[in-house]
C-alpha cells in the first residue's frame, strides 16, 4: 500500500495567501509515500513546504511558475502503475477528456494527472484514469464562480488504486472515494 | 601575574586558617566530650578568633565562616545540655563575655543568645536587643556583615512573631521588625562602607600601590571591578534581612505600608549606593507579596526618582511591572484591585518622573520602560485601548528628541513593544486603533521596519484577520510601507535576493487576506491597494501586481454573478407581474437613460481620484516619460471607448421603443396605480445594476492601467498572461470590445517583447488555450484573432512546435458546445497545415541524422483527425484517416 498525494494550482500568492487550515492540518509528513504535483504553486515556499511532507516529490510546470527548472511533463511507476504528469494548460482544449486521453496514450501511462481548470475531475478512460485535483487552495478560475479547494490521495495497492478525493465546501471537508482496478497489464506500443 | 600571586597567597591564608580552626575545633570537642566547660569556651574563642582576619576575599571568608558555623551548632547544642544540667543560662551569658577579643565574644554570645532565648528566661525581644546593639561593635565590612548574618541566621526561629512561641504580651512584633530592621540597616551600612573604604584607601596611598607593584593607571579601575564583584558576593547576606522581614507573620498589609517599606526605602536612598540601590529595590520586589506591591504603589514608586542616577531603574522597574503583570494575569479576581489603585496611571506617572528625571538615561533604558509599561496595561487593561495608546505616545515623545534609532538592543526593544500589542490581541484590527503605533514605527531603521512590517503580516497570516475596509487597509499598508516601496535615504543598499522574494510573497498574500462581500468595499479596498502596490517601483511590481489583477479579477467575477441574479429578479418581474411587453420596454428604456448619465458620472469620480495618484509612480522613474504620456492616452480611449458603446446600446433602445410608442402611451394610465410599487423596486434594482456595470467597466480600465505598469520593468511574460485572465474575464462578463482589447494588448506583447522560444511555445499554448474558450466575440473580431493565432503558430522556431502549435489550433474552429463554431473546413485545413510541417520536419531530420526521424507527429495529428471525426465534422472522413494512418505505418 503506498500513499499518493496529488495536488496542484495552489497559485499561492498571486491568487491565494495559503492552503486552508483544515487541509494544512491533515497533511502531516510521514503518511505520505510520494507527492505528485500538476504545477502553479507557484513560489519556492510552497515546494519547500511540499517537501518537507515528503521528500519524494514531482513536480510539472505550470504558466506561473517562476521556477523554470520543472519539466512540461514526467512519468514516473509506482508499484504496478505508470503515471504521468502535466499541467494541462498545453492541451487544448484545457479540461477536455479525449484530449487529455490523447495525452494518456502518447505519455503510455495508466494514471494521468492534470490540472489547470481548477476542477475536480477522475475518469475512468479506455482502461486508465485521468483525475485532476482541482486547486488544494480553492484559487479563483475563469472556469467556475466558485471554486472548492480539493485535493487527490491515491492508495496504490497491487492491481488496484483507490482516489479518495478531498473536498472543503462551506468550511467542512468532504471525502469521496473512487475504486479503480487495473485490468489488462498488457498494452500495445505505438 | 599580581593577581596570580594574590589569588595564590589567599589560598595559603585560606588554608591556614581552616588549620587552625580546625585545630582549636579538635580541642573544643574534647572539652565538650568531657563536659569542661571553660576550656570549650577557650578552644572556641581562639577557634573564632581565626575569622579576625582581613586577608581573606569575601568568597574565602565565607568558606572559613561556614566551618566556624557548623562548630557553633555542636557548640549551641553543647550549651543547652549545660543548662538541663543545671548551669543558668544567665551566668553563661555573662561567661562568654570573658572572651578576649570582641569577635569571638560576639559570636559565642548570639549562640548562647539563642539558647538563652529557648530557655525563655527573658523575653525574646530583650536579648535580640541587647544582642543587636552588641554587635555594632564590629565596624570592618566583611566581618561585621558575617557576625550579623549569623545573627539573623540563629534568631530566625527566635523571633517574637505573632503565632510563634516567643511571642510576648503586647505588640511584640513591632519589636521582631524593629529588631530585622535594626539588622538590615547595619548591614546595608556595613556594605555599603565597604564600596568607600577601599576607594579611600586607594586614592589616599598612591606611593604604597606602586610599592606593591599596582600600575598607578589600571589600578583604581581594576580595584573598583574587583570590590563591586566583592560586594555582589555578599549582596544575598543583607538582602536575607528582607527575606525575613517577609517572612514574619506579623507583617500584615497596614505593617508593611506604616513602617517596612518607609523604612527599608528610607535606608536604600539615604546610602546612594548604586549597587546597593540597585540590588535593594529588586530584593523587596521579589521578596514581598504583589497585593502588598499594588496597596504601596505609590510609596514604592515614589522612592524610584530619588534612586542614584546610574542605577539600572528600568530592570528593577520592568520587573515590578511584570510582577503585576503576571498577578493580574493569575486571576481576574484581582484585577478590581487594580483599577481601585489606578495602577496604570501611576507607573505611567513614576516612568515618566523617572525618565525626566534621569536625563542621559539611554533610550534603551526609555524604550524598555515603556515596553514594561505596555505590557503591564495589556494584561491589566485589555480593554483601555487609549491607555496602550498613551504609552505608545509617551514612548513617540521620547524618541523624537533623538531622532532614528541606531542602538541595536533599542531597536530589539521597540519590535517588542510593537509586537506586544498583536501577540495580545491577535487581531490587527485593534492594533490599527492606536493612533501612535504608526508613529513609533517611524522611529525604527529601515532594516528593522520591514521587519516589523513582516511581523505583522505574519500576525495577520496566523490569525486569519479579515481586513475589510479601504479605511483599514489604508492604515495598514502606511504600516508596512517599509516593504511596500523603497523609504527615503536607502539607495538599493544590497538586500539579499531570496529575502527580498519572501518578503514581496508575504505582501502578495497579504493582498489575499484583505476582502469583503461587499463589491462597492471591495473595489475601494483594491483601489487602496492598488495606490500603494504602483509605488513599488520595478522591482517589487512583478510580485505584487498579480495578486492585485487576480483580486481584481475576482471581483468582476462577483459582479457578473450578482447581475446574473439581477436580470433572474428582474424578468421574474416582468413575466411573473407585467406581461406586458411594451411596458417592459418601456423600463428598459429607462433603465438605460439612467445607465448613460450613470456611467459618464461614475467612470469619471472613480477614475478622477485614481489617475491623480498614477503619475506618482511613473513621475519617480524619469525614464519612464513615454509611458506615462501612453498611459494617459490609452486610459482616455477606453474611457472613450465604454461610452461609445453605451451610446450605441442606449441608442438602439430607443429606436426600438419608439416602434411601440403609439400603443405605450394609452396603456400607461390604467397600469399607472399598479405600476408605482413596482417602479421603486426596479429604481433600486436599477442603481444596483449601475454601479455593478461601472464597476466593471471602471475595474477593466485599471486592469489596463494596472498590467501596463509591467511593460516597464520588463515582465511581458507575466503581462500576457494577466491580459489573458482579463480578457477571460471580461468574457464572462459579456464585453466584448474589453476582450477585443485585452486579446490585442496580449499580441502586441507576443510580436514585441517575447522573443525566447519556449517562452513563445507556452505563450501560444495559452493564447490559443484562452481564444477557444472565448464567446463573446463576433465573426469578425474571431476570425482576425484566430488569424493571428495561426500565423504566430506557423511562425514558431521549430518544425515540431509549429506543428503541435497549429494542431491545436483546430480546436479553434471547433468548439463543441457552440454550433455556430463548427467550421470543419478550416479544421481540416489546420490540420492538413500541421501535416505538412509534420513531413518538412521529418524531411528536416532525415537530412541532418539520416534517419527517417520520428513519426510521433504524425500520431499526433492522426489523433488530432479521429478527434474531430468522432466529433462528427464532416471533413473528416474515412479515406483521409486511411491514409494517414498508411503515411504512419510507413
Amino acid at each position: 500500500m503506498v500513499l499518493v498525494l496529488a495536488i496542484g494550482d495552489l497559485h499561492i500568492p498571486h491568487r491565494a495567501s495559503d492552503l486552508p487550515p483544515k487541509f494544512k492540518s491533515m497533511l502531516v509528513p510521514g503518511k505520505i509515500q510520494h507527492i505528485i504535483c500538476t504545477g502553479n504553486l507557484s513560489i519556492k515556499e510552497v515546494n519547500d513546504y511540499l517537501k518537507s511532507l515528503c521528500p519524494d516529490l514531482h513536480v510539472t510546470r505550470g504558466e506561473y511558475d517562476e521556477d523554470s527548472r520543472y519539466p512540461e511533463t514526467k512519468t514516473l511507476t509506482i508499484g504496478q502503475f505508470k503515471l504521468g504528469i502535466c499541467h494541462g494548460h498545453q492541451v487544448i482544449p484545457w479540461g477536455d477528456l479525449d484530449s487529455l486521453a490523447m495525452l494518456q496514450r502518447q505519455l503510455d501511462v495508466d494514471i494521468l494527472v492534470t490540472g489547470h481548470t481548477h476542477q475536480f475531475k477522475a475518469y475512468k478512460h479506455e482502461g486508465g484514469v485521468v483525475i485532476n485535483p482541482g486547486s488544494a487552495t480553492g484559487a479563483y478560475s475563469s472556469f467556475t464562480y466558485d471554486v472548492n479547494p480539493s485535493f487527490v490521495l491515491m492508495d496504490i495497492d497491487g492491481l488496484r488504486v483507490v482516489v479518495y478525493v478531498y473536498e472543503l465546501i462551506d468550511g467542512e471537508v468532504k471525502v469521496d472515494k473512487i475504486d479503480f482496478k487495473k485490468t489488462a497489464t498488457t498494452r500495445s506500443a505505438h | 601575574m599580581m593577581i596570580g600571586e594574590g589569588v595564590e597567597d589567599e589560598e595559603k591564608w585560606l588554608s591556614a586558617g581552616i588549620t587552625g580552626l580546625q585545630q582549636n575545633a579538635f580541642y573544643m570537642h574534647r572539652a565538650l566530650d568531657s563536659n569542661n566547660l571553660r576550656d570549650a569556651l577557650k578552644y572556641s574563642a581562639q577557634m573564632l578568633s581565626e575569622l579576625r582576619t582581613s586577608k581573606l576575599s569575601p568568597q574565602k571568608y565565607y568558606q572559613l565562616y561556614m566551618r566556624a558555623f557548623d562548630e557553633l551548632r555542636k557548640l549551641e547544642m553543647f550549651f543547652k545540655e549545660e543548662t538541663r544540667r543545671g548551669c543558668s543560662i544567665i551566668d553563661l551569658y555573662e561567661l562568654v563575655q570573658h572572651a578576649g577579643n570582641i569577635l569571638p565574644r560576639l559570636y559565642l554570645l548570639c549562640t548562647v543568645g539563642s539558647v538563652y532565648i529557648k530557655s525563655k528566661e527573658a523575653p525574646s525581644k530583650d536579648v535580640l536587643k541587647d544582642l543587636v546593639e552588641m554587635c555594632r561593635g564590629i565596624q570592618n565590612p566583611v566581618r561585621g556583615l558575617f557576625l550579623r548574618s549569623y545573627l539573623s541566621q540563629v534568631s530566625r526561629d527566635k523571633l517574637p512573631d505573632i503565632g510563634s512561641e516567643y511571642e510576648g504580651d503586647a505588640d511584640t512584633v513591632n519589636e521582631a521588625v524593629e529588631f530585622v530592621l535594626q539588622n538590615f540597616t547595619e548591614m546595608n551600612k556595613l556594605w555599603v562602607r565597604m564600596q568607600h573604604q577601599s576607594l579611600a584607601c586607594h586614592g589616599a596611598d598612591p606611593v604604597l600601590r606602586i610599592a606593591v607593584g599596582l600600575s598607578g593607571l589600571q589600578g583604581p579601575a581594576r580595584e573598583k571591578e574587583k570590590r563591586e564583584k566583592e560586594r555582589s558576593e555578599l549582596r544575598d547576606l543583607v538582602g536575607k534581612n528582607l527575606h525575613v522581614l517577609s517572612q514574619i507573620e506579623g507583617v500584615d498589609l497596614d505593617m508593611y505600608k506604616d513602617i517596612v517599606l518607609p523604612r527599608v526605602l528610607e535606608q536604600v536612598v539615604n546610602c546612594k549606593d548604586e549597587i546597593a540601590q540597585c540590588y535593594l529595590m529588586d530584593c523587596i520586589i521579589q521578596v514581598f507579596p504583589d497585593e502588598y506591591h499594588l496597596q504601596t504603589l505609590e510609596i514604592l514608586l515614589g522612592a524610584f526618582p530619588q534612586l542614584q542616577p546610574s542605577v539600572d531603574i528600568k530592570t528593577v522597574l520592568s520587573r515590578l511591572m511584570e510582577r503585576l503583570s503576571n498577578y493580574a494575569a493569575s486571576s481576574t479576581e484581582v484585577l478590581p484591585e487594580f483599577l481601585q489603585v489606578e495602577a496604570f496611571s501611576k507607573l505611567n506617572n513614576a516612568i515618566g518622573k523617572v525618565i525626566e528625571a534621569q536625563v542621559d538615561m539611554p533610550i534603551l533604558g526609555a524604550v524598555t520602560l515603556y515596553s514594561s509599561l505596555l505590557t503591564f496595561t495589556l494584561h491589566v487593561h485589555p480593554d483601555r485601548l487609549d491607555y496602550a495608546d498613551q504609552v505608545l505616545g509617551a514612548c513617540v515623545k521620547k524618541l523624537s528628541s533623538n531622532g532614528k534609532l541606531d542602538d541595536r538592543r533599542a531597536t530589539k526593544q521597540i519590535v517588542a513593544l510593537l509586537s506586544a500589542p498583536l501577540e495580545k490581541y491577535n487581531d490587527i484590527v485593534t492594533v490599527l486603533k492606536l493612533s501612535n503605533y504608526p508613529h513609533v514605527m517611524e522611529y525604527l531603521d529601515n532594516e528593522t521596519n520591514k521587519v516589523m512590517a513582516s511581523v505583522i503580516i505574519q500576525s495577520i497570516m496566523k490569525n486569519n484577520t479579515h481586513i475589510s475596509t479601504a479605511e483599514k487597509v489604508e492604515a495598514l499598508f502606511e504600516l508596512i510601507k517599509g516593504l511596500i516601496k523603497d523609504l527615503d535615504g536607502t539607495l538599493h543598499d544590497e538586500v539579499d535576493e531570496d529575502d527580498f522574494k519572501e518578503e514581496q510573497n508575504s505582501v502578495a498574500r497579504l493582498i489575499q487576506m484583505l476582502h469583503n462581500d461587499d463589491p462597492e468595499e471591495m473595489f475601494k479596498v483594491i483601489c487602496t491597494v492598488r495606490k500603494y502596490i504602483l509605488t513599488g517601483g520595478p522591482k517589487r511590481l512583478p510580485f505584487t501586481v498579480p495578486p492585485l489583477v487576480f483580486s481584481f479579477t475576482q471581483g468582476l467575477l462577483l459582479c457578473t454573478y450578482l447581475i446574473g441574479q439581477w436580470y433572474a429578479v428582474a424578468s421574474a418581474g416582468y413575466h411573473g407581474q407585467l406581461r406586458n411587453l411594451e411596458l417592459a420596454f418601456l423600463v428598459f428604456v429607462v433603465h438605460m437613460i439612467f445607465i448613460v448619465i450613470g456611467m459618464s458620472i461614475l467612470i469619471r469620480q472613480l477614475q478622477g481620484p485614481d489617475q491623480g495618484s498614477d503619475e506618482n509612480p511613473f513621475g519617480e522613474e524619469g525614464s519612464n516619460f513615454t509611458e506615462k504620456d501612453f498611459s494617459a492616452f490609452k486610459s482616455d480611449s477606453i474611457e472613450l471607448m465604454f461610452l461609445d458603446w453605451f451610446l450605441k446600446s442606449a441608442w438602439d433602445a430607443p429606436t426600438g421603443a419608439k416602434r411601440n410608442g403609439d400603443s405605450v402611451s394609452p396603456c400607461l394610465n390604467p397600469l399607472e396605480a399598479m405600476i408605482f410599487p413596482l417602479v421603486v423596486i426596479y429604481v433600486s434594482l436599477l442603481f444596483l445594476f449601475l454601479w455593478f456595470l461601472g464597476y466593471i467597466y471602471v475595474t477593466c480600465g485599471l486592469l489596463f492601467q494596472t498590467i501596463e505598469i509591467l511593460y516597464g520593468v520588463p515582465a511581458p511574460e507575466l503581462a500576457l498572461r494577466l491580459y489573458l485572465q482579463c480578457a477571460e474575464a471580461a468574457n464572462d462578463c459579456d464585453l466584448e470590445p474589453v476582450a477585443y482589447e485585452f486579446f490585442t494588448q496580449a499580441y502586441i506583447l507576443y510580436e514585441e517583447e517575447i522573443s525566447d522560444s519556449r517562452a513563445q511555445v507556452t505563450a501560444i499554448h495559452l493564447i490559443i488555450g484562452t481564444l477557444q474558450r472565448m464567446h463573446v466575440f463576433g465573426v469578425e473580431n474571431r476570425d482576425t484573432l484566430t488569424h493571428k493565432a495561426t500565423g504566430y503558430s506557423a511562425k514558431l522556431l521549430k518544425k515540431p512546435d509549429q506543428c503541435r502549435a497549429v494542431y491545436a489550433c483546430s480546436h479553434l474552429f471547433w468548439v463543441d458546445d457552440q454550433d455556430n463554431m463548427k467550421d470543419g473546413e478550416r479544421v481540416l485545413l489546420c490540420l492538413k497545415r500541421a501535416l505538412r510541417i509534420a513531413n518538412a520536419a521529418q524531411q528536416m531530420s532525415n537530412a541532418t541524422r539520416g534517419s527517417t526521424g520520428s513519426v510521433t507527429l504524425f500520431v499526433e495529428i492522426l489523433n488530432k483527425y479521429l478527434y474531430f471525426f468522432e466529433k462528427g465534422n464532416p471533413q473528416i472522413n474515412v479515406a483521409a484517416i486511411q491514409s494517414l494512418i498508411e503515411l504512419d505505418y510507413n
